[in-house]
């Protein structure tokens, strides 16, 4: 049988960038995470670094429209977030694995793929497919009919980036994904993501530096809820001196770049 | 047209290709082209001799590595039932049916006649924690997950309250058979509460709406009644309508609000 194209296929986007940002602020309970930030992100893997309550977690919730932005205008995948956005058809196009993402323990690994490709407004008839498919990708068919209780932290996040992917989302946001996972299994999901990259926006926040180093096309450095830096890899690379802390190129960059934002910004 | 798509791959072709011979290139591209769209020219193909062996000798290999049964096939049945309910909302629409047949019980072993009965009284709250369990983050261990998706909104959230009225419709029926109590007079403030707890949910979040309005039912009208073993005047069958515009006005509140559902809430987020 020849596969039917759909007609979406093959229409050309019609929008230059997948993200758009412009002074986009968003509150994180009392406080601004997100505050003033201008991002463009288009097809490939995006890395998103910075330390610790930066804003990463947050600007990853604005852009997966579960928080609204408190100001700035926000533009996805060509739809402009306005007063009455119509969420429900970006969300279709939308994967996301926020970070503490929670399942129900009695569920295998099928069921919680299955339940999240319903959520996710799936064709009922493409879901069987579709999910064999991704849970084959993230390498847990052997144990995709076992109970979500019993498989490992490592297994979690892959049970948790298949759900992500199930939809083949156009734009696909991972917070956190590398946690838990074994230097083999990080190898995998570099390659994995590189793969996803060509065909859709993804968007990476991780604090392991490597992990960026070796499966992104673009660096995203955010501080304090503004960017601080966007750029290629090797460029946050040849950013860094020798007199950084660092153990590896892209490492110094990073603490050279957020080391001189810093002094700029006081 | 149509005697073209009739043609099918002589078999003289099709062994010359399946034996590897050689065949002109653009006869052998013809052929692919036309065994990817016909299903019955690849059944011949693969009783075509030198393949028909080799097939079977690598379903022989598959049989032999497959071991065990079939991954088992869960019902339909539960399958459905999850898309009305998620796993972590049963353990608190137990709670309702249990806290109803507690009240049954009271109610029949307390044959005096005078208390008010205690299955009227608690009918409105028994619902309240499953309600409250349908869309409360600390609850359902897949809301992250959940409000991100296309389904999150109202539809959801009114599928898992269906869900909770479901079961304490026919729970609240069958109380009302075993106590005499008409289903109307508890079942429309029972409604209320339910309608309620989602409108004054999409204010300050469904699991405090539903601590608030059940409290405040405790203490206003269940507490008194059973004091002063007089029945509120609340729950006299005159004040049917008052329930019904309640059920009404919380209905339309909380469809105006519904867009609260696609978000997280901005506060206790880490």
């Amino acid at each position: 049988m020849v596969r039917k194209v759909a007609a979406t296929e093959l229409a050309p986007t019609t929008y230059g960038w997948h993200v758009q940002a412009d002074g986009l602020q968003v509150r994180a309970g009392r406080r601004m995470a997100v505050d003033g930030l201008d991002l463009r992100l288009g097809l490939g893997v995006h890395g998103l670094l910075g330390p610790n309550g930066a804003g990463k977690t947050t600007l990853i919730r604005a852009l997966a429209t579960v928080l609204r932005p408190a100001g700035g205008t926000l533009t996805l995948l060509g739809e402009q977030l306005g007063a009455r956005p119509d969420l429900r058809a970006f969300r279709r196009r939308l994967g996301y694995l926020p970070q503490d993402f929670g399942f129900y323990p009695r569920f295998t690994v099928r069921e919680f793929v299955e339940y999240m490709a319903w959520l996710k407004e799936m064709p009922p008839r493409d879901v069987p497919g579709a999910v064999q498919r991704t849970i084959e990708q993230v390498g847990l068919a052997d144990r995709a009919d076992d109970r979500m209780k019993t498989l490992s932290g490592g297994m979690l996040r892959r049970a948790g980036i298949a759900q992500a992917i199930v939809n083949d989302p156009d734009l696909l946001l991972l917070d956190e994904p590398t946690v838990g996972l074994d230097p083999t299994q990080r190898l995998e999901f570099r390659t994995l993501l590189r793969e996803l990259g060509e065909q859709s926006c993804v968007l990476v926040s991780t604090h392991l530096v490597e992990d960026v180093a070796a499966a992104c096309t673009n660096v995203v450095l955010v501080d304090e809820g503004r960017m601080v830096y966007q750029g290629t890899p090797a460029e946050v690379a040849a950013a860094g001196g020798a007199d950084d802390v660092g153990d590896n190129p892209i490492e110094r960059g990073y603490t050279a770049l957020l080391g001189r934002h810093r002094a700029v910004a006081r | 047209m149509s005697r073209t798509t009739e043609r099918h791959a002589e078999d003289d072709v099709l062994a010359a290709y399946v034996a590897g011979a050689a065949i002109p290139l653009d006869a052998e591209w013809a052929l692919e082209a036309h065994l990817e769209n016909c299903a019955r020219c690849r059944a011949r193909l693969a009783v075509t001799p030198p393949l028909a062996e080799f097939l079977a000798t690598v379903w022989t290999r598959i049989s032999a590595a497959a071991t065990g049964a079939p991954a088992p096939v869960r019902s339909r049945l539960l399958r459905a039932l999850r898309t009305w309910a998620p796993p972590s909302q049963l353990l608190w629409l137990l709670f309702g049916v249990l806290v109803t047949a507690a009240a049954v019980g009271i109610d029949v072993l307390d044959a005096t006649g005078h208390a008010p009965s205690l299955v009227l009284l608690v009918a409105p709250v028994a619902p309240l924690l499953g309600v409250a369990a349908a869309w409360t983050r600390g609850v359902d261990p897949m809301a992250e997950l959940a409000v991100a998706s296309p389904r999150a909104g109202l539809q959801l959230v009114l599928r898992r309250t269906v869900a909770v009225l479901v079961v304490m419709i026919p729970a609240l029926a069958a109380a009302g058979v075993v106590t005499d109590v008409s289903l109307a007079v508890c079942l429309v403030p029972c409604l209320a509460f339910t309608a309620g707890t989602l409108a004054l949910g999409t204010v300050v979040g469904v699991a405090r709406a539903a601590v608030v309005l059940g409290v405040l039912w405790v203490v206003a009208v269940i507490v008194p009644s059973l004091a002063t073993t007089e029945l509120s005047a609340l729950l006299a069958p005159a004040g049917l309508p008052f329930w019904g515009l309640a059920v009404a006005a919380a209905g339309a509140v909380t469809v105006l609000r519904s867009r609260v559902f696609t978000t997280l809430p901005s506060t206790n987020l880490p």
